[in-house]
């Protein structure tokens, strides 16, 4: 995935002389064509996040774009200020691409880990989500949504076998199962282990790389019952299926099958690190099971 | 009417929005407004006609608590009616406790949380530089806003890109020496970031007049330190940190203003 990011980033500056890529010291290396062939708008900042991100305001408000990219708790957390401030509230407009969400430097620890990464995001008004499962679908996002406002991209360690998805407003319709059955919704790097957990179960599978904007009430849930995976602390997208199909007469079950909100201390690779959290696709399939024999009572607060 | 007489309506004009709004930093305000004064009257480029024009010099207040100050001197510039301060922090109002940019020409950030404005001033300044053109950025932040990393940060990349379009003012006032004092170094730490550095009165007019009006020295980022006093010209709000947000009642305007008289 990070190969075409360069490619795709590449491209853009490319095609537009006011696009900028701030760097904070990380692929520098794999950037280093785009630095000699567009002299000055590819910057290695440095290892100052809260800075680079306020510098990147300054940019669009004198009329460039920004693409900012680092790896994710520094970006994220360390410069939540600035992106709320500086982008969200004075309305300008930058690309944000993240590296390491999750556990994808499980062994680095809790200080490289970054599961909150999409829920912080998603409190800033007016920042797109996209979490790319495959590199394919990393350049599919790059190339149709430079026009959008301000956008977070999460690139991911892991990538589904193939892609699937070939617009970053609709999702995929992936498996259509029987009326009887919950949707499972997955977003991203997900999809294979969602895949292999609904096996021959009758479910309809739904495949996102935006986890905003989604258009929930575009949905269709015939027995009422949702499941959005997703690989980090559980968004509100799973909130926002159910409100727009709440009524009076109709209540939603939408649950999140996602990353519990702990500091995980300890190391080893991402895969053992999710397989000790209940994140992989036997433990998902054992509780879409337990919906299917067990429908769950109409909750309205859909549980994270 | 001499600079000064000037300065002295607007601090009378503040006074009276803070007071009909129950609400303000008016002790900041009046820190800073000499020098946003003579900024305004004698140095920055602007077209009230075109408050976003490509000429333009690009002035944030970092600081944005002292936001009166600026609402002040952009009324006198033209930005907007002077009777619009008595709309100040009021619902529906466009001039808030800090300056929101959507919402009031001539004001390019919105700043409030500290440590904001000297980064966005960065990448102002490098845009500037990457598109060839001559304007400049002034940045206006406080000593006690100076606690804050970005500020630093944000010089370390000034010095390494050499952005001599940007000019920062400091406004020290030492209102930060109860926690963290900069003694006699200020100057000192600012110049080992690779700054040049001037230090003036921030109250005297013709000091701030010609320590911003030195051009750019060398790819340098040029820094005015601003001796002030919080609450300049009125005894009771100088330094007193119980006007650092404070509003005047009714009782004390009349006396304030009969102050400045």
């Amino acid at each position: 995935m990070r190969k075409q990011f360069v490619k795709s980033v590449t491209k853009l500056l490319a095609d537009d002389p006011s696009r900028v890529l701030l760097l904070g010291d990380i692929g520098v290396f794999g950037f280093r064509q785009a630095a000699a062939d567009f002299p000055g708008r590819v910057i290695n900042v440095g290892i100052l996040e809260q800075a680079t991100v306020g510098m990147a305001a300054g940019l669009a408000m004198a009329g460039m774009k920004p693409i900012v990219h680092t790896i994710a708790p520094f970006l994220v957390e360390r410069a939540y200020e600035q992106l709320k401030i500086d982008f969200g509230y004075q309305k300008l407009s930058g690309t944000f691409v993240s590296v390491g969400g999750s556990f994808d430097y499980a062994s680095l620890g809790c200080t490289h880990h970054c599961p909150g990464d999409v829920n912080l995001i998603e409190n800033i008004d007016g920042f797109s989500i996209l979490v790319p499962g495959h590199p394919d679908e990393l350049g599919m996002i790059l190339d149709t949504t430079s026009h959008w406002g301000n956008k977070y991209i999460r690139l991911s360690e892991t990538s589904n076998s193939k892609p699937v998805s070939d617009n970053p407003i609709s999702p995929t319709l992936v498996r259509m199962g029987d009326s009887y059955h919950p949707v499972v919704v997955a977003v991203g790097p997900c999809l294979d282990m969602v895949m292999e957990a609904v096996g021959d179960l009758p479910v309809t599978v739904l495949y996102t790389v935006a986890v905003r904007p989604f258009p929930a009430h575009e949905i269709t849930l015939p027995n009422k019952n949702v499941i959005v995976v997703e690989p980090y602390y559980s968004s509100q997208l799973a909130n926002r299926i159910a409100r727009s199909h709440t009524s009076k007469h109709i209540q939603i079950n939408a649950r999140s099958f996602s990353l519990p909100r702990r500091f995980i201390e300890e190391y080893g690779d991402q895969n053992r690190i999710n397989l000790m959290l209940g994140f992989y696709a036997n433990a998902l399939r054992v509780e879409i099971n337990q919906w299917i024999t067990s429908p769950p009572s109409y909750e309205k607060t859909p549980r994270a | 009417m001499t600079t000064h007489d000037k300065v002295k309506d607007m601090k009378r004009m503040i006074l009276l929005a803070a007071h009909q709004a129950g609400e303000g930093h008016v002790a900041s305000a009046f820190s800073i407004l000499d020098a946003l004064y003579v900024l305004y009257q004698a140095h920055v480029t602007y077209d009230t006609s075109d408050p976003r024009s490509a000429n333009r010099d690009y002035v944030i207040l970092s600081k944005g608590h002292g936001c009166l100050a600026l609402y002040a001197v952009l009324s006198s510039c033209g930005f907007f009616p002077s009777e619009k301060l008595s709309t100040f922090c009021k619902f529906g109002s466009d001039l808030g406790g800090h300056p929101h940019c959507c919402k009031i020409p001539g004001v390019e950030a919105s700043t409030g949380s500290l440590g904001h404005g000297l980064p966005m001033a960065v990448g102002i300044a490098k845009a500037l530089k990457m598109m060839g053109k001559p304007n400049r950025v002034y940045c206006i932040v406080g000593d006690g806003e100076l606690n804050e990393g970005s500020c630093w940060e944000s010089l370390l990349i000034a010095e390494q890109h050499k952005l001599d379009n940007i000019v920062l003012l400091v406004d020290y006032n030492h209102s930060n020496d109860r926690a963290i004092s900069y003694g006699d170094d200020l100057l000192g730490k600012l110049k080992s970031f690779g700054c040049t550095i001037e230090g003036v009165d921030g109250h005297n007019h013709g000091s701030i007049y010609f320590a911003l009006g030195t051009g750019p020295v060398n790819g340098k980022v040029k820094c005015v330190v601003l001796e002030t006093i919080k609450g300049k010209g009125i005894k009771e709000m100088e330094n007193n940190p119980a006007w650092h947000h404070r509003a005047p009642t009714s009782e004390e305007l009349n006396r304030f203003l009969e102050e400045l008289a």
